[in-house]
């Protein structure tokens, strides 16, 4: 082998490459960079890629964004349409809804960028949200990535804030609804919603410069900050290293996978054209927003199902699950519940969950690196807070479409708003509940199994007339997946160095027993001996 | 052994124990288990179809550079397809062959190409996993304490700690010089405007008659028949210099009852003509237009949060998040029979706002 390769490379040396190579590296020293990074080792695993398709999606939003700038005009100015879609010709409408409609029916592949730019955008906030909650099941912001976990979920917000940009600015009759319920939100706010809402339309709603605004926005400031926020979020997975699942020969102090170059190159890269090409052929089957059918905004007509783009639906859900009355005068002043609850309850619950590292780390007064993944079920409160989590945001998505849950199953609205009430409310402790249960069986049944082997099936009768079925040992690599986990005890009270109790030890060992009383701890070897004995 | 930084390829079964015992930090109460089960290192590797049959090998190069082309295809079948699929403007459907075949086109390029690598990547390179070593984040000791001997001799020779007066001054202009950027930023709003003034008020005044949204053709009472409702904006509406903005306060539905089923307060006998009634549109809860009625019921559905407003009953709220009614816009008949309003609403009309009361 080595003689054949080492034959061509030396031809090769004055060739143009190493030419190229040379006259770069005399003026940019990449070949540092090229030694570090060149043959850094990326983990392989299914999990791995949600993060990627987030990334990759950003790209294909990107470069679709940039076309559709070129088309596009950020104007209120209304103007007649005339262009090729038949139905609106004459209809008075804004410039931004005109070139919106011009982009999609008149110029070739308008559309389809159109859609690509929309699905792209769908996608990104999507695999956002699947990335996290890897992140979150698999214990995967403890130390040292607590940081970016904080700054992905700033991201997450910011992929939102883009959408929710994006989306109002073709000016039809359904975004502009949306901008309505925020400028409704805004109103609701005390003390300073009514001049914010002043502030943000220039004026009266609707205006004619919100467009115009959310285009600065959209295009220059929050995909400045959504940048600069994954420029700082990947340099952080270079500095951490990528964490690891457990697995034979995988420890805290190394990082098992692919090189860089060339393997985990060809696969990311080629996941890259995986991940446009899939969003592609999304756009070119499937028609998302077509706001020809929905017409220019009026503030008077709306139709029937009206919901947002997905990911504000729990925004949108929360809204409609307030119950009539919440909304009171008190000093000459109006006081919105029915609006400010929401918020609150919404903005409680995104702090909890962007500050759970830190909560979490709190608790355990855990301060070493973790670098293998836990298991969901090897932390199962943590993951039954998780499941919680889910089913609390789950009841305020699906209250976005209480509407057309009741139309399409015959139900009445008013049954189906009380039923997704008491899910938001009940669902996270029946979710907690069930979750925990289903782990600490999880865990107990990897312990048997580590133990005693798993049911061969096979059933043998002992000279003795007595009937076992006998048990199948495994090897130690499959016994390594189910016994090497770290588990935590509840919080010890003691006094601390002046003989005191603080209040803050008292509340961490009152959660500190919530979490971890009940506790499955790993097989030790001791136990594996004694366990020969038994089959 | 090769564990190191650049992806060395030999695994050698990992010293665990001895590695496990080096994590620096507190493990809080973590349970360090004396006798765990030892990791039991790398399991022997076991070569795949195309390493050890050359021609499955031959056959995955075959598939990797049949998709690349077939990507190469796709490119020039997209370039094609803008030709040959051009928007007619007098064929809709025109629209709909562009967008597929041109996509159809990127698509087939794009997946070839991606498909085409990570099939190299997984069934021909050079498959073996490598090891790198992780160091703690926090940097050595020695870096920290010349970072941190740094700052001091920076703090020494510009005196920053011991100018105390210099230093509390430059932070003071410091917090100070953004300021004007932010008072800059009033001007997203218009000058002269009080925006509870302009909440307050709509276009509808004393005689402006009710015409129809969007024509702007007035109604004449007896065109308002039993059980019908019209979408109302205020006479003149589409002359004004901002009518959007004026219609988002002014936009009206009117209705007929019959006069028994209304239960009409004493104060606003006067508002309805012969069961006829007019209600604002604009969702007192965050503003969307509430524009479905029920004939049957006479209630007033909102298409976004869903409020209820019973007419029969003055537009009170009977479910949803909304809690004020709509508000009620008084009418009349004027000479000629045309549906015309006694007064602007008496109160605010759309979302709740802080200043109201």
């Amino acid at each position: 082998m080595s003689t054949t390769t080492a034959a061509p490379r030396a031809a090769k040396k004055g060739g143009f490459t190493a030419a190229a190579a040379n006259y770069l590296e005399d003026r940019t020293s990449m070949s540092a960079a090229v030694r570090e990074f060149g043959r850094k080792i990326f983990p392989d695993h299914w999990s791995f890629l949600l993060g990627e398709v987030a990334l990759y999606s950003f790209i294909v939003i990107l470069l679709s964004g940039t076309f559709l700038t070129f088309f596009f005009q950020a104007s209120q100015a209304s103007v007649i349409y005339d262009g090729s879609f038949v139905p609106l010709k004459g209809v008075e409408m804004s410039s931004a809804m005109s070139s919106t409609l011009n982009i999609s029916f008149d110029i070739r592949g308008g559309l389809l960028m159109r859609q690509v730019h929309h699905w792209a955008a769908l996608l990104f906030v999507a695999s956002i949200g699947l990335h996290m909650l890897r992140i979150y099941f698999t214990g995967a912001f403890r130390k040292p990535r607590e940081l970016n976990w904080v700054i992905g979920f700033v991201l997450f917000i910011l992929a939102m804030a883009e959408g929710f940009t994006g989306y109002s600015l073709p000016d039809d009759l359904l975004s502009g609804n949306g901008l309505r319920i925020i400028d409704g939100l805004i109103k609701g706010i005390p003390l300073v919603g009514t001049w914010i809402s002043f502030l943000l339309f220039g004026g009266e709603f609707p205006g004619t410069a919100i467009v115009g605004r959310l285009y600065t926005l959209h295009i220059l400031l929050l995909p400045a900050l959504v940048l600069a926020m994954i420029a700082l979020h990947l340099l952080f997975v270079v500095v951490h290293k990528h964490t690891q699942y457990a697995g034979p020969g995988r420890t805290q102090e190394n990082v098992i996978g692919y090189p860089v170059l060339p393997v985990y190159a060809a696969k990311a890269g080629g996941f890259f054209f995986i991940v446009f090409g899939v969003v592609v052929l999304m756009a070119s089957f499937f028609t998302i927003n077509p706001i020809w059918n929905y017409g220019p905004y009026d503030p008077s007509p709306v139709s029937a199902g009206t919901q947002p783009d997905w990911y504000i639906g729990f925004a949108d859900g929360a809204l409609r699950l307030i119950p009539p009355g919440w909304e009171f005068v008190w000093l000459n002043h109006t006081w919105s519940f029915n609006i400010l609850t929401p918020l609150i309850v919404i903005g409680v619950f995104i702090v909890l969950v962007m500050f759970y590292p830190f909560i979490e780390s709190w608790i355990t007064g855990d301060r070493r690196e973790h670098h293998i993944l836990d298991r969901p079920r090897n932390a199962p409160t943590r993951t039954a807070i998780g499941a919680a989590g889910v089913t609390f945001y789950a009841g305020l998505w699906a209250a976005a479409s209480s509407d057309l849950i009741a139309t399409h199953f015959m139900l009445t609205i008013e049954g189906v708003i009380h039923a997704i009430q008491a899910i938001v409310v009940l669902g996270p402790f029946v979710a907690f509940f069930i979750a925990k249960r289903v782990c600490l069986a999880l865990q107990k049944k990897d312990r048997s199994i580590a133990l005693h082997g798993y049911e061969s099936g096979r059933i043998v009768r002992l000279p003795g007339g007595e009937y076992i079925e006998v048990h199948e040992r495994l090897d130690e690599y499959e016994r390594w997946r189910l016994v090497s986990f770290e588990s935590y005890q509840p919080l010890m009270l003691r006094p601390n160095s002046r003989g005191k109790i603080t209040v803050g030890q008292r509340v961490r060992a009152g959660i500190s027993r919530w979490f971890f009383e009940d506790r499955i701890a790993p097989v030790t070897m001791r136990e594996l001996e004694e366990g020969h004995g038994h089959h | 052994m090769a564990q190191d930084d650049n992806g060395g390829h030999e695994l050698t079964t990992a010293n665990s124990s001895a590695v496990e015992h080096a994590r620096a930090g507190d493990p809080g109460t973590a349970v360090i288990v004396q006798d765990a089960v030892p990791n039991p290192g790398f399991p022997t590797h076991r070569p795949r179809i195309t390493d050890i049959n050359p021609v499955k090998q031959r056959r995955a190069e075959r598939v990797v550079y049949t998709l690349f082309y077939l990507s190469i295809v796709g490119s020039i079948w997209a370039i094609a397809a803008y030709m040959m699929f051009p928007i007619e403007s007098s064929d809709p459907g025109s629209v709909r062959l562009n967008t597929l075949f041109i996509g159809l086109g990127i698509a087939l390029a794009l997946l070839a190409i991606g498909i085409g690598a990570v099939h190299w990547g997984k069934a021909l390179m050079y498959e073996q996993e490598g090891i790198d070593l992780r160091h703690p984040v926090r940097g050595s000791e020695v870096t920290i304490e010349r970072a941190v001997e740094i700052f001091q001799e920076a703090d020494q020779e510009s005196g920053f700690s011991r100018r105390t007066v210099v230093r509390n001054s430059l932070i003071g202009a410091l917090i100070a010089f953004p300021l004007p950027a932010i008072v800059l930023f009033r001007g997203l709003g218009p000058q002269n405007q009080n925006p509870v003034t302009l909440l307050s008020h709509t276009m509808w005044k004393a005689g402006t008659r009710l015409t129809r949204d969007p024509e702007g053709t007035p109604i004449k009472a007896t065109d308002v028949t039993l059980g019908s409702a019209f979408h109302v904006i205020p006479e003149g509406l589409n002359e004004t210099p901002d009518p959007l903005e004026e219609k988002a306060k002014a936009a009206v539905l009117l209705m007929r009852l019959n006069p028994a089923d209304l239960n009409v307060s004493p104060a606003r006998k006067t508002w309805n003509y012969n069961g006829i009634v007019a209600y604002s549109k604009i969702c007192t809860h965050v503003g969307c237009p509430v524009a479905l009625y029920e004939q049957q019921t006479h209630h007033l559905l909102c298409p976004c949060h869903q409020s209820q407003f019973d007419i029969t009953h003055e537009a009170k709220v009977i479910f949803g998040p909304a809690k004020r009614p709509l508000p009620q816009l008084p009418i009349t008949v004027d000479a000629e029979g045309y549906l015309v309003a006694r007064s602007d609403f008496t109160e605010p009309v759309g979302p709740s706002f802080w200043e109201r009361n």
